[in-house]
């Protein structure tokens, strides 16, 4: 597995789970949790700073340093193309022209689910900007397609609702975009145990992004080093090719040599 | 003068710039990124561009997210 790396916007990952930092208890739990992941891509949002109220607090960015991890700023709570865009720049010069951003624009609260036309235009937006865009999406092909050819260095359609739990509801929707795909596939939100990310790493996707899954957890670092192995144990049962499935029995132990 | 920071209405001595607004806010040295009238101003400009009476400051920092 040495050489099995993953490649997004031309840098080279070892680790195939990114990790958001959202819903924990403090700091120190998130720095625990993403170091107990292995994850090295984690997600951060932008939001306005607190005016007057703890100015000594330390800052996320403190904990999760950018010389250590590939900062992955989002736009999580933008309902249009152009919060989203604003965002991203916003975010580029927080982490010192950092150019990869996760790009997802929603659709409603109660769903959380993509709204496709806002994302498609702050897609053209983003790549003329220059940015390398990272995109969470529905499970539709077309759609998918369409931010490819945009210049998307990854789709990231998600496996069900952000914060769902529910794991991947629509496996053959996910399956049908990488075969075409000629970028990385990741499944974004919906994972809610460790037994979601396997599936999802040995359908072939490149690698799995969840927050939820680990921060909600009874004991989120546990959760952390658990997803962290799943997404390995996926991986490799992906690269050595399951067995065929049957519909009778076929007997492990040899039939020769049986006493009489 | 009176400027909008955030979304609420701040005072500050006239003819601020942006890094006498950041240390009066005591986010010296911290990683922020800053918004006025919707146009991103970069750190190395902070301290030559002034704030003006009624200006729309934004500053932002990364909290956590998924």
């Amino acid at each position: 597995m040495l050489n099995d790396l993953m490649t997004i916007a031309g840098k080279s990952y070892r680790s195939r789970l990114l990790v958001g930092t959202g819903k924990y208890k403090d700091l120190e739990e998130t720095r625990l949790a993403i170091e107990a992941s292995g994850a090295e891509i984690v997600t951060v949002a932008v939001r306005r700073t607190n005016i007057g109220q703890n100015p000594g607090e330390p800052n996320l960015l403190d904990v999760i340093t950018p010389d250590r991890y590939t900062i992955l700023p989002n736009t999580a709570g933008c309902y249009t193309a152009e919060d989203a865009v604003r965002t991203c720049r916003l975010a580029r010069e927080l982490l010192d022209g950092h150019k990869l951003v996760k790009l997802e624009v929603l659709g409603d609260q109660k769903t959380l689910y993509p709204d496709m036309e806002e994302t498609l235009k702050a897609m053209k937006t983003l790549v003329a900007d220059g940015f390398d865009v990272m995109v969470y999406c529905n499970d539709d092909p077309i759609a998918a397609q369409k931010l490819e050819d945009m210049g998307a260095c990854a789709i990231m359609p998600l496996g069900s609702l952000i914060g769902s739990g529910l794991g991947i509801l629509n496996p053959h929707n996910i399956r049908i975009i990488m075969e075409s795909a000629k970028i990385p596939v990741l499944v974004d939100a919906g994972v809610g145990t460790a037994s979601d990310a396997a599936i999802a790493m040995e359908m072939g996707c490149e690698a799995v992004l969840m927050n939820t899954a680990i921060a909600a957890a009874r004991d989120p670092i546990l959760m952390a080093s658990a997803m962290k192995k799943a997404i390995e144990a996926g991986r490799e049962a992906y690269l050595a090719g399951r067995m065929p499935r049957k519909k009778y029995a076929s007997a492990s132990s040899p039939l020769d040599g049986l006493i009489d | 003068m009176h400027i909008s920071l955030n979304g609420e209405s701040y005072q500050l001595a006239e003819g601020s710039s942006i890094e006498q607004l950041l240390t009066q806010l005591e986010f010296t040295g911290k990683r922020v990124a800053v918004e006025v009238n919707q146009e991103i101003v970069p750190r190395s400009q902070h301290s030559q561009t002034l704030l003006n009476e009624g200006d729309q400051v934004e500053v932002v920092q990364a909290i956590g997210g998924g």
